[in-house]
């Protein structure tokens, strides 16, 4: 019975586990599943969406207790806060008026120029859904966001992400009633971009330290006349292979010759409030959808 | 069992807290650290495998979310909570301050972690940018939020899970 006893007791033994050694056994488990994502691109998609079920529910009305403590603040506003805000509003409404009536002639003229062009594909009315920003990366280092629409709704990996005046960022993971966007001011961001007036193409990337003043770094801008200055208007160049062609990015705020006398480095202004962002919009077509819808129009053609 | 069931609930919940929440509180786009605060709490008043296992979950859940690469943060939180652990035979957790000081010291390591891990190896080398910019407000708030939130923790520890103790067997807790 004794002799029982002590082998039961070693055999218990052996199952308590010292704290360092599954400290080492979990070490080695992480380090296998970077590994693994790095070799293979291990998807980790059946975690997340079980995690989700939970998650995100939560997340949508936590949200919604947000907004009704902003609601309470705002009534709290001063009435002299309001009538100077109106005031403001009112002379920000003239500015607007005489830009759109800018805007509404240039239009005109786009629309005659387009005939005559016959550029039929305009990228104006792409297939848009609009979606709610759920939850914000929990640490300080990156810009990414969760938005309460998912599969359900259409969207997919890759689909570009636009706010009222600019292209915000793209899908990087999806779920069926969620989506992660990793906006275009993520330091590890990079879209290839080019200038609208020369057509000069470049490279856009977020870079953490610009990202307080709401800028991006434009790289590799290949500029040998000069041509592309301050105000220069930036959009997503043709040639990317995930960003739809022609959504505006920002205007080029500085730029400077690189060392090598060939390309050019600066900054770009991007129009969009990133740390007020509330709402998105989500296109619902590929760039390479539409790659290949033109090749299949081709091919039938001929 | 019982423990283990509420310690679940409390990552969800400071993990929820921190991606939502926290949001609306942040100072200059600098919102404090809660999971941080949530491993070295665990890991000060539990030992150093509640610490390793807080960490472990809290890591996952970021990494399923947010991560690009799966395991970093797993890693990085899990180290923070089991380090925290050794405090958990020195110091008495029902002093506000050890929790705080460690806190500032993880969250420190933290900063420098994730600067190494995902910075320096793309060859961003203003650390000085980030060290002022972001590492060290991070550090100052969350040192802040943990003088409340770890009176919470402690009684959720307290009141709803059984003492570490009882639990020496199991591979939950410090041996």
């Amino acid at each position: 019975m004794n002799r029982l006893k002590k082998v039961l007791k070693r055999v218990n033994f052996r199952f308590i586990l010292k704290s360092k050694h599954l400290l080492a056994i979990m070490t080695l488990f992480c380090i296998c599943c970077i590994i693994a994502t790095f070799a293979s691109g291990l998807t980790t998609a059946p975690f997340q969406d079980a995690t989700a079920v939970v998650i995100v529910p939560f997340e949508k009305s936590i949200n919604r207790i947000g907004k009704v403590f902003n609601d309470i603040n705002n009534s709290f506003k001063e009435k002299d806060d309001l009538i100077a805000e109106n005031e403001q509003l009112k002379q920000q409404l003239d500015t607007l008026t005489t830009e759109n009536g800018k805007l509404i002639s240039s239009q005109s003229e786009l629309l005659r120029l387009q005939q005559l062009y016959e550029l039929d594909q305009e990228y104006s009315d792409f297939p848009k859904i609009a979606a709610k920003i759920i939850s914000k990366d929990p640490s300080n280092w990156y810009s990414t966001f969760m938005i309460n629409k998912g599969t359900n709704d259409g969207i997919r990996v890759n689909n570009n992400v636009i706010a009222g005046k600019g292209l915000v960022g793209i899908v990087t993971d999806v779920g069926t009633n969620w989506a992660t966007v990793r906006s275009i001011i993520d330091d590890s961001s990079n879209v290839s971009a080019s200038a609208v007036s020369t057509g000069d193409n470049c490279i856009i990337q977020g870079d953490l330290e610009l990202i307080e003043e709401g800028k991006l770094r434009i790289t590799q801008l290949y500029d040998l006349d000069d041509k592309v200055t301050i105000g220069e208007r930036i959009v997503t160049s043709n040639i990317s292979e995930k960003y739809v062609e022609g959504l505006f990015i920002g205007y080029v705020s500085e730029v400077k010759q690189d060392t090598n006398n060939l390309t050019k480095t600066g900054t770009v202004v991007t129009p969009v409030d990133f740390s007020h962002l509330k709402e998105v919009f989500v296109i619902t077509v590929n760039k390479s959808d539409m790659i290949d819808e033109q090749a299949e129009v081709t091919s039938v053609e001929e | 069992m019982k423990s283990k069931i509420i310690l679940a609930c409390t990552i969800l919940c400071s993990f929820l807290c921190q991606c939502t929440i926290l949001n609306h509180i942040s100072i200059g786009a600098i919102k404090p650290n809660l999971l941080v605060i949530l491993c070295v709490s665990m890991g000060l008043m539990r030992g150093r495998k509640s610490g390793l296992w807080t960490g472990f979950f809290t890591g996952v859940l970021i990494d399923l979310f947010y991560g690009s690469v799966f395991g970093v943060y797993a890693l990085i939180y899990m180290y923070i909570g089991f380090f925290s652990g050794y405090a958990n035979r020195i110091y008495f957790d029902d002093d506000v301050k050890v929790p705080m000081i460690m806190v500032c010291i993880a969250d420190f390591a933290y900063g420098l972690a994730v600067y190494v891990f995902v910075f320096l190896l793309r060859g961003r080398l203003a650390i000085d940018t980030y060290f002022l910019r972001i590492i060290l407000p991070e550090i100052f708030y969350s040192v802040i939020l943990t003088f409340f939130v770890y009176r919470f923790y402690h009684f959720i520890n307290d009141r709803f899970m059984t003492s570490a103790k009882k639990e020496r067997k199991s591979i939950w807790v410090l041996k």
